[in-house]
């Protein structure tokens, strides 16, 4: 059976993994590669990093450090943000990344999508998707998000464009549920199934995760594929084989 | 220590391959045509992509012709493993045949994400010397929609609601299905096993 994966989220800074809460007041939290290697080390599933200032400084991603992350782990990682065009992608993949991430560059022009599954596949494509609920009561996503300052909200509903993205090749969705953020209060379950219910790809949970009970509802309640976390593993609040223990009690199955 | 040639066949994962073979002190070789082949001590055939793409550049660069006559050890992994089968259901297109049977779609049934993407328990079938050291259930990472056939050359099997082939073994010729370079421990047993192996 398929393990639920467990995937720390590095947020590179200038060649630094940094960690804000809410998106802001970022903390230094070590080297790129060191960080990598003590989570492959401790048995994460896979590692998401995160240029956080590629996009809003209009910049690809700084294909150095990639490469000298895919020389040294042995486990499948995705690279995000800066990725404007299927020449960035290409550059990242080759890199020796497994992935890449696109999400405001694909809410601003839904085709490159399309161009990136067809040009390597849907198993390389991950649509990540910033998403908040609006006084209406409906979830809407924002773009922008890395930058407080820029962020945008278009009036498009977080439902709708999780349908969309798939049928464009999207083959994997991270949601990243602002309201519960950095807050380590618990995934928004709720929008989590809402989503859920929507998405057939793998769907991996972001934002609010501070204990393994969060980890075990967001598996057991919205049947997300993967749970993306990282200030309660930078923080060291929390260790990942005693994470995926206490899961496998619970009767998910993890890779231990 | 041993020198090792790298189909380039266009797969974004060419570069973690030759990682992986590095990290396990090998000298990967990047080889584009079949010339390339002709001191090989070992060939490894990567891939990630469609098959009959991937096909059509194997029959452009010659590799089409000289792999079925390779004398050395050949580890095909994810699409490289199922271009060894005879045919492949993604764009119908014919293989390399240098083992039986068909690849097909995997099918997504209920509750089922297809592509099979993660990590995922092999299920020994038997003793091989591929799978020396790598327990049963052991996890290793795997990302693809096809698969290939449990036949009598599968040497360990895994489950996505449908059983396929996870490893494969006839003669010299070898595959995995899954990713070895991004299987952290067991991958990279995997790996040095091949390197070792010397298939009679």
């Amino acid at each position: 059976m398929l393990s639920r994966r467990i995937i720390p989220c590095l947020d590179v800074r200038d060649g630094r993994v940094v960690k804000g809460v809410r998106f802001r007041d970022h903390v230094d939290m070590g080297g790129i590669v060191e960080l990598a290697t003590r989570y492959r080390d401790a048995g994460a599933d896979e590692l998401v990093f995160y240029d956080i200032t590629a996009s809003p400084e209009g910049r690809s991603v700084d294909r150095t450090w990639v490469e000298h992350v895919a020389r040294v782990i042995d486990i499948p990682f995705c690279v995000a943000g800066g990725i404007r065009s299927v020449d960035d992608a290409r550059a990242v993949l080759r890199a020796g990344a497994d992935k890449i991430s696109i999400n405001t560059p694909a809410l601003e022009r839904p085709p490159l999508v399309a161009e990136l599954a067809e040009a390597f596949g849907v198993q390389c494509v991950v649509v990540g998707i910033d998403s908040v609920r609006e006084d209406d009561g409906h979830w809407r996503v924002r773009t922008h998000a890395g930058n407080p300052d820029v962020m945008r909200a278009p009036r498009i509903r977080t439902l709708d464009w999780v349908v969309e993205a798939q049928r464009l090749g999207a083959g994997e969705i991270v949601l990243n549920c602002m309201g519960s953020d950095g807050a380590r209060a618990g995934y928004d379950i709720e929008q989590l199934r809402a989503v859920r219910a929507v998405c057939a790809v793998p769907l991996v949970a972001s934002g609010g995760a501070g204990t393994p009970q969060h980890f075990a509802d967001a598996f057991l309640h919205a049947d997300v594929d993967g749970a993306l976390a990282a200030s309660v593993f930078h923080s060291g609040a929390l260790a990942i084989p005693e994470l995926k223990r206490t899961l496998r009690e619970h009767g998910i199955q993890v890779r231990l | 220590m041993s020198r090792v040639a790298v189909v380039d066949a266009g797969g974004a994962n060419f570069g973690s391959v030759c990682y992986a073979l590095e990290r396990l002190g090998a000298t990967p070789v990047m080889v584009r045509d079949a010339d390339g082949l002709r001191d090989a001590r070992r060939v490894v055939l990567p891939g990630v992509g469609a098959a009959a793409p991937a096909m059509a550049l194997l029959c452009e660069r010659g590799f089409a012709e000289v792999l079925p006559a390779l004398p050395v050890p050949l580890l095909g992994i994810c699409l490289g493993m199922q271009l060894l089968f005879e045919s492949s259901e993604e764009g119908d297109v014919d293989c390399l045949g240098l083992l039986p049977g068909r690849v097909r779609k995997l099918d997504g049934r209920a509750g089922l994400r297809v592509p099979h993407m993660g990590w995922n328990a092999l299920q020994p079938l038997r003793d091989s010397p591929l799978l020396a050291g790598i327990d049963t259930q052991a996890q290793a990472y795997f990302v693809h929609g096809y698969a290939a056939p449990v036949t009598a050359d599968c040497v360990a099997s895994c489950t996505h609601g449908e059983r396929f082939a996870a490893v494969v073994q006839r003669g010299n010729r070898a595959g995995a299905q899954f990713h070895p370079e991004r299987s952290a421990d067991v991958g990279a047993r995997l790996l040095a096993n091949f390197l070792q192996w010397n298939p009679t």
